[in-house]
């Protein structure tokens, strides 16, 4: 797939002089769903905000669709559609007027029909002629999304959509997004929910204190920093593990009455094999076999925590 | 030019301004009417005439401007802060127009609603007093520059305030004095040697007394001082603007 939002080393340095982005170099795919995670402050808002034009660049380049969005901000900009991370609205103004707005301020004609179509992908048709502060906080990020949406962008940035939202709100979210992906409208959004990203994401992103720290396709991520675990339950609680048993991959369960085992799905071997064969020859006597996957949010939350940001692989202590 | 999207800042302010309507006119045509009745008919009873109008009309011009100048500024100032305090500036921000088109947008809608409230405040004066306007043009090409320049300066202060506070701080200490002290109510010429010296630091006194020659054809000061006058003050005020623009200050970071 091309590229169509073409991020090249940007740094941004606010007033103070705190670098809130230390040369992010990324590049979105057009059509695609990326999902950038990262904890709070890690430059996800100041990344959005330099791409559409709220802040200026210190340094490095942003293209959207072939534009810079410094030299050649019209061209670029038509493009973009942005949901703020606060919900920013005109209380007193009508749904319909805000939107209408929107749409004439990225310079294309009126045109109803196409407001409703929004409107109604938004499920907000009928409150078209509500004043704002009459919504609820849900509806009013379908208004932020819908202005957005009013001038038909090719690229879509959500700041947290999903932020302070219901579950069942969520899955509203999750289903909008997927039909704008449908309509071949490119997708970046930040979250804090790493279910949310491993539910509707194509790529996932990670960044910390200003630093892109990986882009992945989500299911290659999942398969290549995977590590599943194998908790093999004991009738009988044992003190240590047997000298025979003794590996790195292998831990004991704190009340004694499970081994667990770290093994990597990339392996050629998972050593489960051996494992049950020594432990029958340990004499122990099983109870019952688990095993789990590690999810994203172990992965983040390892990632994240991890100083040194090459090291990508997980540790050996097992997770909850 | 993104002309579309200039009428869409302009016609959404516009719009504000017209759900309010009644309140938009009440409010000038009630305090033109007191006006009358306080100055008009209190003083007026004692000053007879001032360079041969009568005082009820010599006030006329001074009330127009009085209220033009501070509509154009608290209109294009609160247009822009109004924004910036809510949130919503990020639209303005993100979208493909440039700073230029934003200031048309505001300050457009802005100078016309201070001129539409001009208009309103003449038309109740012919209800008080019998005016005849001695160079129409003129006095039109007054109105709308000045509605234009103080909006242009609204326009500079909403971007500066930090808050509401700020907001009205220049309006209230700088702007009124000017205005009361401007010749509004009285002549220039009235007023004790050192006192007219002083006044003629205050660029309002230049824009009143053009407005009124251009009402009566009589003036405190020669009309093309008074034209040089809102001229520099304009410029002075697109400078600050193109100043703006070039640097992004309080705008974009
Ligand atoms: N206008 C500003 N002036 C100075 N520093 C700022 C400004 N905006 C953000 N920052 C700083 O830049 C860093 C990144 O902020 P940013 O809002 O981009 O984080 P974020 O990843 O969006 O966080 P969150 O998940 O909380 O929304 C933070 O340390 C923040 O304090
Ligand atoms: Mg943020």
């Amino acid at each position: 797939m091309p590229t169509i939002v073409d991020i090249k080393n940007l740094r941004k340095a606010y007033d103070g002089g705190f670098e809130a982005l230390k040369g992010v170099t990324l590049e979105i795919r057009e059509g695609e769903i990326l999902a950038l995670l990262g904890p709070n402050g890690a430059g996800k808002t100041t990344l959005i905000s330099t791409v559409c034009g709220i802040t200026m660049p210190t340094d490095g380049t942003v293209t959207v669709g072939g534009h810079d969005t410094v030299t050649d901000y019209r061209a670029a900009r038509a493009m973009i559609g942005l949901v703020p991370q606060e919900i920013n609205l005109e209380p007193f103004e009508k749904v319909i007027n805000t939107v209408r707005f929107s749409r004439g301020l990225f310079g294309r004609k009126p045109d109803d029909a196409a407001l409703e179509k929004v409107l109604r992908q938004l499920s907000l048709w009928d409150k078209k002629d509500s004043q704002i502060r009459a919504l609820s906080g849900g509806m009013k990020r379908r208004v932020l999304i819908a202005k957005a949406l009013a001038h038909d962008p090719r690229v879509l940035f959500l700041d947290e959509p999903t932020a302070g939202v219901d579950v069942e709100l969520r899955k509203d979210m999750w289903e909008i997004v997927a039909g704008l992906k449908a309509d071949g409208v490119t997708i970046i959004l930040t979250t804090h929910y790493i279910e949310e990203a491993e539910a509707i994401a194509d790529r996932i992103g990670v960044i910390a204190k200003g630093e892109l720290l990986l882009v992945e396709d989500k299911a290659k991520l999942m398969a290549r920093m995977g590590k599943k675990q194998l908790e093999v339950q004991l009738t009988q609680p044992i003190e240590a593990i047997p000298a025979a048993l003794q590996s790195d991959a292998l831990t004991l369960s704190k009340d004694g009455s499970a081994l667990i085992y770290s093994y990597d799905t990339r392996g050629e071997r998972t050593g489960i094999t051996k494992l049950l064969a020594d432990v029958a020859a340990a004499g122990l006597v099983l109870a019952d076999l688990v095993t789990r996957q590690s999810s994203l949010e172990d992965i983040f939350v390892d990632l994240v925590h991890d100083d040194n940001k090459s090291d990508t692989k997980l540790g050996g202590e097992g997770v909850a | 030019m993104n002309w579309t999207a200039i009428y869409s800042i302009f016609s959404f302010e516009m719009a504000r301004f017209f759900r309010t309507i009644a309140q938009s006119i009440l409010s000038p045509v009630l305090s033109t009417s007191l006006y009358f009745v306080v100055f008009g008919a209190a003083i007026g009873s004692r000053i007879q005439e001032v360079e041969g109008v009568s005082y009820g009309a010599f006030i006329v011009p001074g009330l127009i401007m009085l209220s033009v100048i501070t509509q154009s500024i608290s209109n294009a100032s609160f247009g822009i802060y109004f924004p910036k305090f809510i949130g919503t500036i990020f639209e303005l921000l993100s979208a493909p127009i440039s700073f230029i088109e934003i200031v048309i947008g505001y300050v457009g809608a802005a100078a016309l609603k201070a001129l539409f409230i001009g208009v309103i405040i003449l038309i109740t004066a012919f209800f008080f007093v019998d005016i005849s306007i001695a160079h129409p043009f003129a006095m039109v090409a007054f109105l709308v520059l000045t509605c234009i320049s103080f909006a242009l300066m609204g326009f500079i202060i909403g971007i500066w305030a930090g808050n509401f506070e700020q907001l009205q701080l220049v309006p209230l200490l700088i702007v009124t004095p000017l205005v009361f002290l401007g010749g509004s109510f009285y002549s220039i010429s009235m007023l004790p040697p050192v006192w007219q010296t002083i006044s003629h630091f205050n660029p309002v006194v230049y824009l009143i007394s053009g407005f009124r020659w251009a009402f009566f054809g009589t003036a405190d000061v020669p009309i093309l001082t008074s034209l040089m006058a809102i001229g520099l003050f304009t410029s002075t005020c697109l400078a600050v603007i193109w100043w703006i623009f070039r640097t992004g200050w309080r705008i974009r970071q």
